[in-house]
């Protein structure tokens, strides 16, 4: 610094400082125009728009997006519902115009009352809700004396309508009024009050497409808030619609056959990943949360014991059982502990250390190669497979056949089931892993857990070749003019962990399940129709604690899982099914017949589609 | 070592000037806040008195120092604003979809407002090295753009458009204010006029709307251009003597938008009228041209050029708001000086106040 400057460069600023001064004055002489035409030209006509505080804003609902299967059956649509609204500032006197209401609509005026009570601290031209969803017939009364009821507006809403009543309502889930603590959480910033959103399932996962652009008018309204005018207006853009992969039939067959029992049903077509059934046992009404429904009705469907709130296909954790053992052989092959041809004695027990583990059928099945073990599931010959193997092998492979972790559909709460390695009982529970544990976990029993997802993707990939597939329930995304914005591609997750020589003998296993007249799953044959499966029978109380209680003399509640995983055809393969039936006691008698129904119905299916 | 020059050259009439408007801006916001139905928001103007005392503080600071040797300090001054910036990006708060504001223990500051003043003050001394009398070149101009660019990028990131405009706005101000050489210029304005569209065809559709909302909010009738009329409705239904202190409707029914921060020139123009409003106006005027006064009167180029950038913020949040609640400019978030609720803002502004004051009183002073 120091440098100052010339008075001949001091003059140069100042020059420019006085051009500066005058463009400030020039600039504050607009704003001086512009407050003059405001407030002394306009004065008068905005003094008079802002004494009838008459220019509104009123939103617009875009209409939701509809849900169809697979072939373009429409499950969910939206029908009119029309919703009594109170603007305080033009329904004076309040008081009266209520009680004429509250006659109109026959509902009681303290009901009402309340309603306004609510509604306290709004803005009085804001409208206030009083009724939602009234009937036909009371619109027609109040429309009728509309010229009565001064600031009373019908607002018609469209109401979610789901058309199938319980029907893959899981899967679908549900539309419900946004909560305070969604609308504090900034996920939903168009929403607003009294807005519904999509809660669960397909309706909450694909919100940003169902749900479309909220629109709005801007309105001038007179003293009687009735809309002068429309100043201007932004259309609602509708939401997308989508279609999802399951079949519609397919799915209430599904249902049908789950009728009186808890349990789940999932099929999937194993070339792509794309799901057409996904069942879930019991259900409940969606509707019934679109219309709001009592702390009773609430209270009732999450206190019921058999939980039809759970989507039991991907929620439910239960041990895979002997459906386990397909890992349990692949894992042996891979690892040469067995080949094709060898064999083992079972006699009906085996006796590990001093503890003698039971094979599932009493009096043993004597001689036993892998096939044999498969298609009659031998428990002796899986227990010294995996007793060879070791726990942390069997994990190795359970895990690389996609159990242990979730499998990535884009449904929410997916759980991840369990497969348990040796660090991991150290780390849970601190007790060093006992050589027994080995051979529970080895036919599916002890900390295993799978859910039906889970284990169908396995089967899936089985009958395909080896491909796990992510499994897919959004087939595509089109716009109100049918313009298709996405098309699902199915999409790789992983690879079985077996050569091809490995799945030839698992799959002839498989085969033989159904086939063989001794085969575990042979009530599913059907002539004419190829399946390959496996059975399982899934222990919700140790064997080894009860060894003399026979199944029979159980409770309920303490009745085996059962489970059946298929296939069809064995060749070219073109459905695979996962069921659970819960307590339903054995594989063979509980879900294969079920398994057996959907494959055959899916089959089929060109006599009903033909038709 | 206190001078008895400062009191004597204390520029006591700025100081009279700033606390009429801020009084006058304490009135205005009172009636903002506690006429608002359904919310009455007093607390707000006791925080606003905390933000004024703050804001003095900043002022009494800012004139305190001889703004000679921010000359030396600038570079480091805008390399701490800078980080700030970057900061607030990464580990700023969200608050209304924006991430602007960097909490400290009980207050929160928004470095985009202090960032103004650090490139003011670093444009100054480059532009009062390398000044001369045929104006800046292309080349020369490098690094003034670099240094508007940088911290513009970071505040549309949060994003905020208003005080990157702003920021843009005063480098502009200062660079045409020394002189951009007639040929550059031409070069300037010929690749503008010439990029403009083309980065238009590169936009995307949502980009184009959101700019084409932006410059005609008539476009989205629902948002800006419904605060655009209720805000005309507001400050025309004033007429010629205003409804009166705390009568105004508008902002009592809250119709209007932001009726506390950005939008409070409507409550002011609706209670005061047309008198009140060209009051006010005129206090921004004599502001103004006070601040433009004391450059004509400094002998250094730093401390002219200082104060033509320190004025130009003044200058262009009063215009661009004043503008924006009259429907003359875009809506965008600048607060309105000295009368928006805001403590960041009433920092930096006193801040520049501040420094005006600092070189008014040592024009005399030569050491």
């Amino acid at each position: 610094m120091g440098k100052y400057l010339k008075t001949s460069d001091t003059d140069w600023y100042k020059q420019r400082l006085i051009k500066v001064m005058i463009c400030v004055a020039g600039a504050f002489f607009i704003l001086l125009l512009r407050l003059f035409y405001l407030q002394v030209i306009q004065g008068q006509e905005l003094r008079r728009l802002s004494e009838n505080n008459c220019i509104r804003l009123q939103s617009t609902d875009p209409s939701r997006g509809m849900i169809f299967d697979r072939n373009g059956t429409l499950l969910v649509d939206n029908r009119p519902a029309f919703d009594l609204r109170i603007i305080l500032k033009d329904a004076k006197p309040v008081d009266r115009t209520i009680e004429k209401l509250a006659k109109l609509i026959d509902v009681p005026v303290s009901e009402l009352m309340k309603k306004l009570k609510h509604g306290k601290g709004v803005s009085s031209y804001k409208p206030i809700l009083l009724k939602q969803d009234i009937g036909r017939d009371a619109l027609a009364a109040v429309e009728v004396r509309k010229f009565d009821l001064p600031g009373i507006v019908v607002n018609v809403k469209a109401r979610r309508h789901y058309i199938n009543r319980q029907s893959a309502a899981h899967l679908i889930g549900y539309l419900s009024e946004i909560n305070s603590d969604e609308l504090k959480s900034g996920k939903y910033p168009e929403c607003k009050g009294g807005d519904f959103i999509g809660k669960f399932g397909v309706e909450k996962v694909f919100e940003p497409f169902l749900k479309g652009k909220r629109g709005g008018r801007q309105v001038e309204v007179n003293v009687m808030g009735q809309v002068v005018k429309v100043l201007k207006t932004v259309d609602a853009q509708p939401g997308q619609n989508i279609y999802l992969t399951i079949d519609h039939i397919l799915q209430e067959k599904a249902e049908a056959l789950l009728e009186d029992v808890a349990g789940a049903v999932v099929a999937m077509d194993p070339e792509t990943g794309n799901i057409l059934v996904m069942a879930s046992s019991p259900s409940f009404d969606q509707n019934a949360f679109v219309d709001g429904m009592s702390h009773k009705q609430w209270r009732s469907l999450i206190s019921n014991p058999l939980r039809p709130m759970a989507n039991k296909a991907i929620q439910g954790e239960y041990p895979p059982a002997s459906t386990f053992k397909i890992i349990t052989a692949i894992a042996g092959l891979e690892e040469g502990v067995i080949d094709g041809n060898t064999t083992m004695h079972c006699p009906g027990y085996y006796k590990y250390g001093n503890r003698i583990y039971r094979c599932w059928r009493r009096g043993g099945h004597g001689s036993v190669n892998i096939l044999k073990a498969l298609s009659q599931s031998c428990d002796v010959f899986f227990y010294q497979v995996g007793q060879k193997l070791g726990v942390d092998k069997l994990a190795f492979y359970a895990k690389a056949c996609g159990l242990g972790s979730a499998t990535g559909i884009n449904l929410d709460n997916e759980a991840g089931g369990l497969i348990p390695t040796a660090a991991w009982k150290k780390r849970r529970t601190g007790i060093a892993w006992q050589g027994g544990e080995t051979l529970s976990v080895a036919i599916g029993q002890g900390y295993d857990l799978a859910t039906p997802l889970q284990m169908l993707v396995l089967t899936s990939a089985l009958a395909n070749g080896g491909t796990r597939y992510k499994p897919l329930i959004l087939k595509s995304v089109k716009t109100v003019d049918g313009d298709i914005v996405i098309q699902n591609k199915r999409q790789v997750i992983g690879k079985l962990p077996a050569s091809k020589k490995t799945l030839a003998i698992v799959k002839k296993g498989l085969w033989e399940v159904v086939h063989n007249p001794k085969g575990t799953g042979r009530i599913s044959y059907i002539k004419g129709i190829d399946i390959s499966g496996k059975t399982g029978t899934a222990q919700v109380v140790g064997r080894k604690n009860n060894p003399d209680l026979s199944e029979k003399d159980l409770p309920d509640h303490f009745k085996a899982h059962a489970w059946f995983v298929a296939y069809a055809p064995s060749v070219d393969p073109q459905i695979a099914v996962a069921v659970l039936v819960e307590h339903g006691e054995h594989g063979s008698s509980a879900a294969a017949p079920i398994a057996r129904e959907i494959i055959r119905t899916y089959l089929e299916k060109d006599k009903y589609n033909g038709a | 070592m206190f001078d008895r020059r400062f009191v004597q050259y204390f520029d006591w009439g700025l100081l009279g000037l700033i606390l009429l408007i801020g009084l006058l801006g304490l009135v205005t916001l009172y009636s903002a806040v506690t006429s608002a139905t359904p919310t009455p928001q007093k607390t707000l103007y006791f925080k606003q008195m905390i933000w004024y005392c703050a804001g003095m503080t900043g002022m009494v600071f800012s004139f305190s120092i001889n703004y000679k040797s921010l000359y030396r300090w600038s570079p480091a001054i805008y390399a701490v604003c800078i980080l700030l910036l970057i900061y607030v990006l990464i580990m700023g708060k969200y608050i209304g979809g924006a991430r602007r504001w960097l909490i400290l223990g009980p207050v929160s500051i928004q470095p985009s407002e202090l960032i103004k003043i650090a490139v003011i003050i670093s444009l100054a001394r480059y532009y009062s090295k390398h000044a001369n009398p045929r104006g800046f070149t292309l080349s020369e101009l490098l690094t003034p753009f670099m240094l508007t660019i940088i911290p513009f990028v970071l505040i549309v990131k949060q994003p905020d458009l208003g005080t990157a405009m702003v920021l843009v706005l005063i480098a502009g101000a200062m660079t045409v204010f020394v002189k951009i050489e007639r040929r550059s210029l031409l070069c300037i304005i010929t690749v503008c006029t010439i990029t403009g569209p083309l980065v238009w065809f590169l936009l995307k559709g949502y980009q184009k709307k959101r700019i084409l909302t932006f410059i005609n909010p008539d476009r989205d009738p629902l948002g800006a251009g419904y605060h655009i009329i209720q805000s005309k409705i507001a400050i025309g239904s004033g007429m010629i003597f205003g409804k009166g202190f705390l009568k105004g409707t508008q902002n009592a029914l809250s119709f209007l938008p932001e009726q506390h921060t950005d939008f409070i020139f409507s409550v002011l123009a609706e209670e005061w009228g047309f008198v009140g409003s060209v009051f006010i106006l005129f206090l921004f005027l004599v502001l103004i041209i006070w601040g433009l006064n004391i450059a004509y009167k400094c002998r250094d180029p730093f401390g002219t050029i200082l104060a033509v950038g320190a004025t130009a913020m003044i200058f262009w949040q009063v215009f661009i708001n004043v503008g924006m609640a009259m429907g003359l400019m875009p809506i965008v978030g600048v607060t309105l000086p000295f009368i928006s609720y805001g403590g960041s803002s009433i920092v930096s502004i006193m801040i520049c106040v501040g420094l005006l004051m600092s070189i008014s009183m040592r024009r005399f002073l030569f050491e």
